[in-house]
Protein backbone atom coordinates (compact mmCIF):
# COMPACT_ATOMS: atom_id res chain seq x y z
CA UNK A 1 0.00 0.00 0.00
CA UNK A 2 2.73 2.46 0.96
CA UNK A 3 5.91 0.82 -0.25
CA UNK A 4 9.14 1.94 1.37
CA UNK A 5 7.72 3.97 4.26
CA UNK A 6 9.20 1.75 6.97
CA UNK A 7 11.55 -1.20 7.46
CA UNK A 8 13.01 -3.52 10.09
CA UNK A 9 11.59 -5.63 12.88
CA UNK A 10 11.17 -5.26 16.62
CA UNK A 11 13.66 -2.81 18.11
CA UNK A 12 15.11 -2.09 14.67
CA UNK A 13 11.77 -1.03 13.14
CA UNK A 14 11.99 2.51 11.75
CA UNK A 15 10.36 4.91 9.32
CA UNK A 16 12.09 5.54 6.01
CA UNK A 17 12.34 8.98 4.51
CA UNK A 18 14.47 10.48 1.82
CA UNK A 19 17.16 13.15 2.00
CA UNK A 20 18.21 15.62 -0.67
CA UNK A 21 21.92 15.34 -1.44
CA UNK A 22 22.10 19.07 -2.25
CA UNK A 23 20.38 20.71 0.75
CA UNK A 24 20.06 17.84 3.27
CA UNK A 25 16.29 18.32 3.62
CA UNK A 26 14.51 15.21 4.87
CA UNK A 27 11.13 14.11 3.52
CA UNK A 28 8.50 11.87 5.05
CA UNK A 29 6.46 10.40 3.48
CA UNK A 30 9.35 9.81 1.12
CA UNK A 31 9.79 12.22 -1.78
CA UNK A 32 11.51 10.47 -4.66
CA UNK A 33 10.96 12.93 -7.48
CA UNK A 34 11.63 16.55 -6.50
CA UNK A 35 13.32 18.31 -3.61
CA UNK A 36 10.57 20.65 -2.38
CA UNK A 37 12.90 23.20 -0.82
CA UNK A 38 12.23 26.26 -3.05
CA UNK A 39 15.79 27.46 -2.60
CA UNK A 40 17.38 24.18 -3.70
CA UNK A 41 18.38 23.48 -7.28
CA UNK A 42 17.64 19.83 -6.56
CA UNK A 43 19.82 16.89 -5.79
CA UNK A 44 19.52 13.14 -5.65
CA UNK A 45 17.03 11.87 -3.08
CA UNK A 46 18.46 9.01 -1.05
CA UNK A 47 16.57 6.78 1.38
CA UNK A 48 17.33 7.43 5.06
CA UNK A 49 16.04 5.92 8.31
CA UNK A 50 14.25 8.38 10.61
CA UNK A 51 14.83 8.67 14.36
CA UNK A 52 13.03 5.97 16.31
CA UNK A 53 12.19 8.24 19.23
CA UNK A 54 10.55 11.64 19.46
CA UNK A 55 8.37 13.85 21.63
CA UNK A 56 4.61 14.27 21.54
CA UNK A 57 3.66 17.53 19.75
CA UNK A 58 -0.02 16.85 20.29
CA UNK A 59 -2.49 13.99 20.42
CA UNK A 60 -6.14 13.15 19.96
CA UNK A 61 -8.34 10.16 19.23
CA UNK A 62 -11.14 9.00 16.97
CA UNK A 63 -14.27 8.18 18.94
CA UNK A 64 -16.30 7.47 15.82
CA UNK A 65 -15.52 4.97 13.08
CA UNK A 66 -13.67 6.78 10.27
CA UNK A 67 -15.09 6.42 6.77
CA UNK A 68 -13.56 4.37 3.95
CA UNK A 69 -10.83 4.05 2.78
CA UNK A 70 -9.95 3.34 6.44
CA UNK A 71 -10.59 -0.37 6.77
CA UNK A 72 -12.62 -1.61 9.75
CA UNK A 73 -14.85 -4.56 10.41
CA UNK A 74 -18.41 -3.22 10.63
CA UNK A 75 -19.37 -6.39 12.53
CA UNK A 76 -17.17 -5.37 15.46
CA UNK A 77 -18.00 -2.57 17.85
CA UNK A 78 -15.81 0.48 17.28
CA UNK A 79 -12.72 0.72 19.46
CA UNK A 80 -11.29 4.26 19.39
CA UNK A 81 -7.56 4.60 18.72
CA UNK A 82 -5.35 7.51 19.69
CA UNK A 83 -3.32 9.51 17.20
CA UNK A 84 -0.06 11.24 18.13
CA UNK A 85 1.87 13.90 16.24
CA UNK A 86 5.51 13.30 17.13
CA UNK A 87 8.41 15.75 16.82
CA UNK A 88 11.64 14.14 15.67
CA UNK A 89 14.46 16.35 16.91
CA UNK A 90 17.21 15.44 14.47
CA UNK A 91 14.98 15.69 11.40
CA UNK A 92 13.00 18.71 12.72
CA UNK A 93 9.83 17.13 11.43
CA UNK A 94 6.48 16.16 12.96
CA UNK A 95 5.06 12.75 12.01
CA UNK A 96 1.52 11.61 12.75
CA UNK A 97 0.73 8.04 13.71
CA UNK A 98 -1.61 5.85 15.72
CA UNK A 99 -0.62 4.68 19.16
CA UNK A 100 -0.17 1.03 19.99
CA UNK A 101 -3.48 -0.60 20.94
CA UNK A 102 -4.37 -0.07 24.58
CA UNK A 103 -2.70 3.34 24.92
CA UNK A 104 -5.37 6.02 25.13
CA UNK A 105 -5.32 9.80 25.40
CA UNK A 106 -5.38 9.64 29.20
CA UNK A 107 -1.96 7.96 29.01
CA UNK A 108 -0.46 10.76 26.91
CA UNK A 109 0.91 14.26 27.44
CA UNK A 110 2.47 16.86 25.17
CA UNK A 111 6.24 16.58 25.41
CA UNK A 112 6.24 12.89 26.44
CA UNK A 113 8.84 10.66 24.78
CA UNK A 114 7.53 7.99 22.42
CA UNK A 115 9.14 5.40 20.20
CA UNK A 116 8.13 3.71 17.01
CA UNK A 117 7.08 0.07 16.81
CA UNK A 118 5.55 -2.07 14.09
CA UNK A 119 1.81 -2.57 14.23
CA UNK A 120 -1.07 -4.08 12.32
CA UNK A 121 -3.22 -1.70 10.30
CA UNK A 122 -5.72 -4.34 9.21
CA UNK A 123 -5.80 -7.89 7.99
CA UNK A 124 -7.92 -10.27 5.98
CA UNK A 125 -7.53 -13.99 5.22
CA UNK A 126 -4.63 -13.47 2.82
CA UNK A 127 -2.88 -10.30 3.92
CA UNK A 128 -1.77 -8.44 7.02
CA UNK A 129 -1.10 -4.77 6.39
CA UNK A 130 1.71 -3.54 8.62
CA UNK A 131 1.96 0.07 9.77
CA UNK A 132 3.84 2.12 12.34
CA UNK A 133 2.59 2.79 15.85
CA UNK A 134 3.91 5.20 18.49
CA UNK A 135 4.34 3.88 22.01
CA UNK A 136 5.32 5.87 25.11
CA UNK A 137 8.86 4.83 26.05
CA UNK A 138 8.92 2.60 29.07
CA UNK A 139 5.65 0.96 28.06
CA UNK A 140 6.24 -2.59 26.95
CA UNK A 141 2.68 -3.74 26.28
CA UNK B 1 -8.81 53.93 -4.08
CA UNK B 2 -8.10 52.51 -7.53
CA UNK B 3 -7.70 48.88 -6.48
CA UNK B 4 -11.22 48.53 -5.14
CA UNK B 5 -14.32 46.85 -6.54
CA UNK B 6 -17.90 47.43 -5.45
CA UNK B 7 -20.15 44.85 -3.82
CA UNK B 8 -23.47 45.65 -5.44
CA UNK B 9 -25.37 42.64 -4.20
CA UNK B 10 -25.21 39.76 -1.73
CA UNK B 11 -27.52 36.78 -1.45
CA UNK B 12 -27.83 33.39 0.22
CA UNK B 13 -29.97 30.33 0.26
CA UNK B 14 -30.54 29.48 3.95
CA UNK B 15 -28.23 26.69 5.15
CA UNK B 16 -29.45 23.38 6.48
CA UNK B 17 -30.15 19.88 5.24
CA UNK B 18 -32.73 20.62 2.62
CA UNK B 19 -32.36 17.58 0.40
CA UNK B 20 -32.08 19.46 -2.90
CA UNK B 21 -29.30 19.56 -5.48
CA UNK B 22 -26.59 22.20 -5.13
CA UNK B 23 -27.68 23.97 -8.33
CA UNK B 24 -30.94 24.95 -6.69
CA UNK B 25 -29.14 26.58 -3.76
CA UNK B 26 -26.71 28.40 -6.06
CA UNK B 27 -29.42 29.74 -8.32
CA UNK B 28 -31.51 30.91 -5.35
CA UNK B 29 -28.47 32.71 -3.90
CA UNK B 30 -27.59 34.20 -7.31
CA UNK B 31 -31.10 35.52 -7.86
CA UNK B 32 -31.12 37.01 -4.37
CA UNK B 33 -27.78 38.75 -5.03
CA UNK B 34 -28.93 40.05 -8.44
CA UNK B 35 -32.15 41.38 -6.91
CA UNK B 36 -30.18 42.96 -4.07
CA UNK B 37 -27.90 44.64 -6.63
CA UNK B 38 -30.84 45.75 -8.75
CA UNK B 39 -29.28 44.40 -11.94
CA UNK B 40 -30.62 42.10 -14.65
CA UNK B 41 -28.87 38.75 -15.07
CA UNK B 42 -28.65 39.44 -18.80
CA UNK B 43 -26.44 42.46 -18.08
CA UNK B 44 -23.85 40.39 -16.19
CA UNK B 45 -20.55 40.27 -18.14
CA UNK B 46 -18.97 37.35 -16.33
CA UNK B 47 -19.97 34.54 -14.02
CA UNK B 48 -17.47 32.90 -11.67
CA UNK B 49 -18.47 29.63 -10.01
CA UNK B 50 -16.82 28.11 -6.94
CA UNK B 51 -16.69 24.40 -7.74
CA UNK B 52 -18.64 21.70 -5.98
CA UNK B 53 -16.63 18.50 -6.04
CA UNK B 54 -17.80 14.96 -5.42
CA UNK B 55 -15.41 12.09 -5.68
CA UNK B 56 -12.50 14.23 -6.82
CA UNK B 57 -14.31 15.16 -10.01
CA UNK B 58 -16.65 18.12 -10.26
CA UNK B 59 -19.41 16.52 -12.34
CA UNK B 60 -21.32 19.71 -12.97
CA UNK B 61 -18.71 22.45 -13.50
CA UNK B 62 -19.91 25.30 -11.35
CA UNK B 63 -19.62 28.43 -13.49
CA UNK B 64 -21.37 26.98 -16.52
CA UNK B 65 -23.87 25.01 -14.41
CA UNK B 66 -25.11 28.17 -12.71
CA UNK B 67 -25.05 30.14 -15.99
CA UNK B 68 -27.13 27.48 -17.73
CA UNK B 69 -29.63 27.30 -14.87
CA UNK B 70 -30.01 31.09 -14.84
CA UNK B 71 -30.40 31.00 -18.64
CA UNK B 72 -27.51 31.13 -21.11
CA UNK B 73 -26.85 34.75 -21.95
CA UNK B 74 -23.33 34.68 -23.35
CA UNK B 75 -21.36 35.88 -20.30
CA UNK B 76 -17.70 35.07 -19.84
CA UNK B 77 -17.41 32.03 -17.54
CA UNK B 78 -14.84 30.82 -15.00
CA UNK B 79 -14.88 27.92 -12.55
CA UNK B 80 -12.45 27.67 -9.66
CA UNK B 81 -11.63 24.91 -7.22
CA UNK B 82 -9.59 25.58 -4.08
CA UNK B 83 -11.43 23.41 -1.54
CA UNK B 84 -12.67 25.60 1.33
CA UNK B 85 -10.98 28.62 -0.27
CA UNK B 86 -12.92 28.18 -3.54
CA UNK B 87 -15.20 31.10 -2.70
CA UNK B 88 -12.30 33.46 -2.03
CA UNK B 89 -10.64 32.41 -5.27
CA UNK B 90 -13.92 33.10 -7.07
CA UNK B 91 -14.05 36.57 -5.52
CA UNK B 92 -10.36 37.06 -6.38
CA UNK B 93 -10.95 36.04 -9.98
CA UNK B 94 -13.96 38.32 -10.34
CA UNK B 95 -12.00 41.20 -8.88
CA UNK B 96 -9.06 40.61 -11.23
CA UNK B 97 -11.39 40.65 -14.23
CA UNK B 98 -12.97 43.90 -13.08
CA UNK B 99 -9.69 45.65 -12.23
CA UNK B 100 -8.14 44.59 -15.54
CA UNK B 101 -11.12 45.90 -17.50
CA UNK B 102 -12.21 42.49 -18.80
CA UNK B 103 -15.60 42.78 -17.11
CA UNK B 104 -17.67 45.46 -15.43
CA UNK B 105 -20.33 43.37 -13.71
CA UNK B 106 -19.57 39.90 -12.34
CA UNK B 107 -21.69 37.29 -10.57
CA UNK B 108 -19.87 35.06 -8.07
CA UNK B 109 -21.68 31.89 -6.92
CA UNK B 110 -20.88 28.93 -4.68
CA UNK B 111 -23.22 26.21 -3.43
CA UNK B 112 -23.12 22.70 -2.04
CA UNK B 113 -25.29 19.85 -0.89
CA UNK B 114 -22.92 18.20 1.58
CA UNK B 115 -23.11 14.52 2.50
CA UNK B 116 -23.80 13.66 6.13
CA UNK B 117 -21.01 12.73 8.51
CA UNK B 118 -17.27 12.91 7.96
CA UNK B 119 -15.91 14.32 4.74
CA UNK B 120 -14.15 11.49 2.93
CA UNK B 121 -11.91 11.18 -0.11
CA UNK B 122 -12.87 9.74 -3.47
CA UNK B 123 -13.13 5.97 -3.80
CA UNK B 124 -10.67 3.48 -5.25
CA UNK B 125 -7.04 2.79 -4.34
CA UNK B 126 -5.24 6.08 -4.80
CA UNK B 127 -2.02 6.05 -2.76
CA UNK B 128 -0.67 9.00 -4.76
CA UNK B 129 -3.32 11.22 -3.11
CA UNK B 130 -2.31 12.60 0.32
CA UNK B 131 -5.96 13.02 1.28
CA UNK B 132 -6.68 9.36 0.51
CA UNK B 133 -3.53 8.28 2.38
CA UNK B 134 -4.35 9.97 5.68
CA UNK B 135 -7.68 8.18 5.78
CA UNK B 136 -6.36 4.80 4.61
CA UNK B 137 -3.18 4.68 6.71
CA UNK B 138 -4.25 6.58 9.83
CA UNK B 139 -8.03 6.98 9.81
CA UNK B 140 -7.24 10.66 10.34
CA UNK B 141 -10.55 12.48 9.77
CA UNK B 142 -10.81 16.27 9.73
CA UNK B 143 -11.91 16.37 13.40
CA UNK B 144 -8.78 14.49 14.48
CA UNK B 145 -6.67 17.37 13.14
CA UNK B 146 -8.92 19.84 14.99
CA UNK B 147 -8.39 17.72 18.11
CA UNK B 148 -4.60 17.91 17.69
CA UNK B 149 -4.73 21.72 17.48
CA UNK B 150 -7.04 21.96 20.48
CA UNK B 151 -4.90 19.70 22.65
CA UNK B 152 -1.77 21.58 21.60
CA UNK B 153 -3.35 24.90 22.63
CA UNK B 154 -4.27 23.43 26.00
CA UNK B 155 -0.69 22.24 26.56
CA UNK B 156 1.10 25.36 25.28
CA UNK B 157 -1.27 28.20 26.17
CA UNK B 158 -3.39 26.76 28.96
CA UNK B 159 -6.68 26.98 27.07
CA UNK B 160 -9.45 25.01 28.77
CA UNK B 161 -12.45 23.01 27.61
CA UNK B 162 -14.58 25.77 29.10
CA UNK B 163 -12.85 28.33 26.83
CA UNK B 164 -13.64 26.20 23.80
CA UNK B 165 -17.26 25.80 24.91
CA UNK B 166 -17.60 29.56 25.30
CA UNK B 167 -16.73 30.03 21.61
CA UNK B 168 -19.72 27.83 20.76
CA UNK B 169 -21.93 29.67 23.24
CA UNK B 170 -20.92 33.01 21.67
CA UNK B 171 -21.40 31.90 18.05
CA UNK B 172 -24.69 30.12 18.73
CA UNK B 173 -26.02 33.29 20.37
CA UNK B 174 -25.25 35.22 17.16
CA UNK B 175 -26.48 32.43 14.90
CA UNK B 176 -29.81 32.48 16.71
CA UNK B 177 -30.23 36.01 15.29
CA UNK B 178 -29.41 35.03 11.69
CA UNK B 179 -32.25 33.82 9.44
CA UNK B 180 -29.76 32.19 7.03
CA UNK B 181 -28.09 30.05 9.71
CA UNK B 182 -28.81 26.33 9.95
CA UNK B 183 -28.79 26.28 13.78
CA UNK B 184 -30.79 29.09 15.31
CA UNK B 185 -30.80 28.04 18.94
CA UNK B 186 -28.69 29.34 21.79
CA UNK B 187 -26.35 26.76 23.30
CA UNK B 188 -25.07 26.61 26.88
CA UNK B 189 -21.64 25.52 28.07
CA UNK B 190 -23.36 22.64 29.84
CA UNK B 191 -24.82 21.44 26.55
CA UNK B 192 -21.37 21.53 24.94
CA UNK B 193 -19.90 19.59 27.86
CA UNK B 194 -22.71 17.03 27.66
CA UNK B 195 -22.22 16.34 23.95
CA UNK B 196 -20.22 13.29 22.87
CA UNK B 197 -16.44 13.46 22.45
CA UNK B 198 -15.59 13.17 18.74
CA UNK B 199 -11.83 13.71 18.78
CA UNK B 200 -10.29 14.31 22.20
CA UNK B 201 -10.63 16.98 23.61
CA UNK B 202 -13.30 18.21 21.21
CA UNK B 203 -16.97 17.35 21.47
CA UNK B 204 -19.73 17.27 18.93
CA UNK B 205 -20.75 20.85 19.70
CA UNK B 206 -17.12 22.03 19.35
CA UNK B 207 -17.01 20.88 15.72
CA UNK B 208 -18.94 22.30 12.80
CA UNK B 209 -21.48 20.19 10.92
CA UNK B 210 -21.80 19.66 7.18
CA UNK B 211 -24.66 21.52 5.50
CA UNK B 212 -26.38 22.41 2.30
CA UNK B 213 -26.21 26.06 1.37
CA UNK B 214 -25.49 28.68 -1.24
CA UNK B 215 -24.05 32.19 -1.35
CA UNK B 216 -23.55 34.73 -4.11
CA UNK B 217 -22.17 38.21 -4.71
CA UNK B 218 -22.57 40.73 -7.51
CA UNK B 219 -19.34 42.69 -7.92
CA UNK B 220 -18.70 45.64 -10.23
CA UNK B 221 -16.19 48.31 -11.05
CA UNK B 222 -16.47 51.50 -9.02
CA UNK B 223 -17.34 53.30 -12.27
CA UNK B 224 -20.23 50.88 -12.93
CA UNK B 225 -21.48 51.37 -9.36
CA UNK B 226 -21.52 55.16 -9.82
CA UNK B 227 -23.41 54.87 -13.14
CA UNK B 228 -25.79 52.48 -11.42
CA UNK B 229 -26.54 55.11 -8.81
CA UNK B 230 -24.73 53.40 -5.93
CA UNK B 231 -22.58 56.24 -4.66
CA UNK B 232 -21.20 54.63 -1.51
CA UNK B 233 -21.08 50.87 -1.96
CA UNK B 234 -19.33 48.35 0.24
CA UNK B 235 -15.94 47.87 -1.43
CA UNK B 236 -13.57 44.93 -1.54
CA UNK B 237 -10.10 46.28 -0.84
CA UNK B 238 -8.05 43.10 -0.60
CA UNK B 239 -8.22 39.41 -1.47
CA UNK B 240 -5.47 37.18 -0.10
CA UNK B 241 -5.05 33.79 -1.76
CA UNK B 242 -1.47 33.08 -0.66
CA UNK B 243 0.23 29.69 -0.41
CA UNK B 244 2.36 28.57 2.55
CA UNK B 245 6.09 29.18 2.70
CA UNK B 246 8.47 26.26 2.99
CA UNK B 247 8.94 24.67 5.44
CA UNK B 248 5.47 24.46 6.99
CA UNK B 249 6.01 23.24 10.52
CA UNK B 250 2.42 23.07 11.79
CA UNK B 251 0.88 19.72 10.90
CA UNK B 252 -2.01 20.48 8.59
CA UNK B 253 -4.76 18.65 6.73
CA UNK B 254 -4.34 16.42 4.79
CA UNK B 255 -0.67 15.79 5.57
CA UNK B 256 0.77 12.91 7.58
CA UNK B 257 3.90 14.90 8.42
CA UNK B 258 5.20 18.47 8.38
CA UNK B 259 8.03 19.69 6.22
CA UNK B 260 11.41 19.21 7.82
CA UNK B 261 13.04 22.41 9.09
CA UNK B 262 16.50 20.86 8.99
CA UNK B 263 17.74 22.82 5.95
CA UNK B 264 15.63 26.00 6.01
CA UNK B 265 14.52 28.00 9.05
CA UNK B 266 10.73 28.38 9.17
CA UNK B 267 9.25 31.84 8.61
CA UNK B 268 8.44 33.80 11.76
CA UNK B 269 4.70 33.42 11.26
CA UNK B 270 2.64 30.40 10.31
CA UNK B 271 0.67 29.89 7.11
CA UNK B 272 -2.57 30.95 8.77
CA UNK B 273 -0.99 34.16 10.04
CA UNK B 274 0.50 34.89 6.61
CA UNK B 275 -2.97 34.73 5.01
CA UNK B 276 -4.18 37.63 7.14
CA UNK B 277 -0.92 39.55 6.86
CA UNK B 278 -1.11 39.53 3.07
CA UNK B 279 -4.68 40.85 3.25
CA UNK B 280 -3.73 43.59 5.70
CA UNK B 281 -0.78 44.68 3.56
CA UNK B 282 -2.86 44.83 0.41
CA UNK B 283 -5.67 46.72 2.14
CA UNK B 284 -3.33 49.08 3.95
CA UNK B 285 -4.97 48.37 7.29
CA UNK B 286 -4.11 46.55 10.49
CA UNK B 287 -5.96 44.55 13.10
CA UNK B 288 -6.72 47.73 15.05
CA UNK B 289 -8.83 49.03 12.15
CA UNK B 290 -11.24 46.09 12.14
CA UNK B 291 -14.88 46.51 13.06
CA UNK B 292 -15.49 42.77 12.77
CA UNK B 293 -14.05 39.48 11.48
CA UNK B 294 -15.61 36.36 10.02
CA UNK B 295 -13.22 33.45 10.59
CA UNK B 296 -13.23 29.81 9.70
CA UNK B 297 -14.35 28.12 12.92
CA UNK B 298 -14.16 24.48 11.90
CA UNK B 299 -13.79 23.96 15.61
CA UNK B 300 -14.17 26.18 18.64
CA UNK B 301 -10.45 25.88 19.39
CA UNK B 302 -9.56 26.87 15.85
CA UNK B 303 -11.49 30.11 16.20
CA UNK B 304 -9.21 31.02 19.12
CA UNK B 305 -6.18 30.30 16.93
CA UNK B 306 -7.48 32.74 14.33
CA UNK B 307 -7.66 35.56 16.93
CA UNK B 308 -3.89 35.26 17.22
CA UNK B 309 -3.31 34.72 13.50
CA UNK B 310 -5.36 37.84 12.69
CA UNK B 311 -3.35 39.82 15.24
CA UNK B 312 -6.36 40.57 17.44
CA UNK B 313 -4.14 39.60 20.36
CA UNK B 314 -0.69 38.20 21.02
CA UNK B 315 0.22 34.53 20.80
CA UNK B 316 -1.45 32.53 23.54
CA UNK B 317 -3.80 35.37 24.52
CA UNK B 318 -6.88 34.30 22.55
CA UNK B 319 -8.75 32.70 25.44
CA UNK B 320 -8.18 35.86 27.50
CA UNK B 321 -9.60 37.96 24.65
CA UNK B 322 -12.63 35.70 24.50
CA UNK B 323 -13.16 35.79 28.26
CA UNK B 324 -13.05 39.62 28.17
CA UNK B 325 -15.92 39.57 25.68
CA UNK B 326 -13.85 41.43 23.07
CA UNK B 327 -14.92 39.05 20.28
CA UNK B 328 -18.62 38.88 21.16
CA UNK B 329 -21.29 41.07 19.64
CA UNK B 330 -20.83 44.44 21.38
CA UNK B 331 -17.15 43.75 22.06
CA UNK B 332 -14.12 45.54 20.58
CA UNK B 333 -13.75 43.22 17.55
CA UNK B 334 -16.73 40.90 17.21
CA UNK B 335 -15.85 37.61 15.52
CA UNK B 336 -18.35 35.45 13.66
CA UNK B 337 -21.39 37.58 14.35
CA UNK B 338 -23.04 35.62 11.51
CA UNK B 339 -22.90 32.65 13.84
CA UNK B 340 -19.92 31.23 11.95
CA UNK B 341 -19.59 27.66 10.79
CA UNK B 342 -20.75 26.73 14.29
CA UNK B 343 -24.21 27.94 13.25
CA UNK B 344 -24.02 27.38 9.48
CA UNK B 345 -22.04 24.17 9.02
CA UNK B 346 -19.79 23.59 6.05
CA UNK B 347 -21.03 24.01 2.50
CA UNK B 348 -17.54 24.09 1.10
CA UNK B 349 -17.70 26.20 -2.11
CA UNK B 350 -20.17 28.64 -0.53
CA UNK B 351 -18.66 29.44 2.83
CA UNK B 352 -15.94 31.93 1.87
CA UNK B 353 -18.55 33.78 -0.22
CA UNK B 354 -21.01 33.65 2.67
CA UNK B 355 -18.40 35.31 4.90
CA UNK B 356 -18.24 38.24 2.43
CA UNK B 357 -22.06 38.40 2.35
CA UNK B 358 -22.03 38.88 6.11
CA UNK B 359 -19.41 41.64 5.88
CA UNK B 360 -21.52 43.32 3.20
CA UNK B 361 -24.68 43.33 5.31
CA UNK B 362 -22.77 44.47 8.38
CA UNK B 363 -20.99 47.30 6.55
CA UNK B 364 -24.29 48.47 5.08
CA UNK B 365 -25.84 48.45 8.56
CA UNK B 366 -28.43 45.91 7.42
CA UNK B 367 -27.60 43.04 9.77
CA UNK B 368 -30.64 43.40 11.98
CA UNK B 369 -30.36 42.18 15.54
CA UNK B 370 -26.77 41.06 15.04
CA UNK B 371 -25.58 44.43 13.67
CA UNK B 372 -22.11 45.55 14.75
CA UNK B 373 -22.57 49.21 15.59
CA UNK B 374 -20.79 51.57 13.18
CA UNK B 375 -19.07 48.79 11.20
CA UNK B 376 -16.57 50.25 8.68
CA UNK B 377 -13.93 47.56 8.06
CA UNK B 378 -14.29 43.78 8.03
CA UNK B 379 -12.01 40.84 7.29
CA UNK B 380 -12.72 37.21 6.47
CA UNK B 381 -10.27 34.39 7.15
CA UNK B 382 -10.43 30.89 5.81
CA UNK B 383 -8.05 28.18 4.66
CA UNK B 384 -8.44 25.74 1.78
CA UNK B 385 -7.11 22.18 1.87
CA UNK B 386 -3.74 21.70 0.12
CA UNK B 387 -2.44 25.21 0.93
CA UNK B 388 -4.98 27.75 -0.29
CA UNK B 389 -5.05 31.00 1.65
CA UNK B 390 -8.33 32.87 1.80
CA UNK B 391 -8.98 36.29 3.25
CA UNK B 392 -11.06 39.23 2.04
CA UNK B 393 -11.06 42.79 3.38
CA UNK B 394 -14.20 44.84 2.78
CA UNK B 395 -14.69 48.48 3.74
CA UNK B 396 -17.36 51.13 3.72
Amino acid sequence: MVAGWFAGDGDRFHLLGTRCSACATVFFPREDTFCRNPGCAGGDLAEVPLSRRGRVWSYTDSRYRPPSPYVTDPELSWEPYALIAVELEAERIVVLGQTVPGVTTVDLAVGMEVEIVPGVLNEDEETTWTTWHWRPTGVTA
Amino acid sequence: MSGEVAVLGAGMHPWGKWGHGFVEYGVAAARAALADAGVDWRDVDSVVGADTVRGGYPGHVAGATFAKALGWQGARVTSVYAACASGAQAVGTARAQILSGLADLVLVVGADAAPKGFFRPAGGDRPDDPDWLRFRVLGATNPTYFGLYARRRMAVHGDTLEDFAQVKVKNAASGALNPNARYRKRVTAEEVAASAVVADPLRLLDICATSDGGAALVLSSMEFARRHGTADPVRIRAVSTVTPRYPTTVLDLPDIATDSAVAVEPAADTFRASIARAAYEEAGIGPGDLSLAEVYDLSTALELQWYEDLGLCGEGEAAKLLREGATALGGRTPVNVSGGLASFGEAVPAQAIAQVCELTWQLRGHAGDRQVSGARVGITANQGLFGHGSSVVAVR
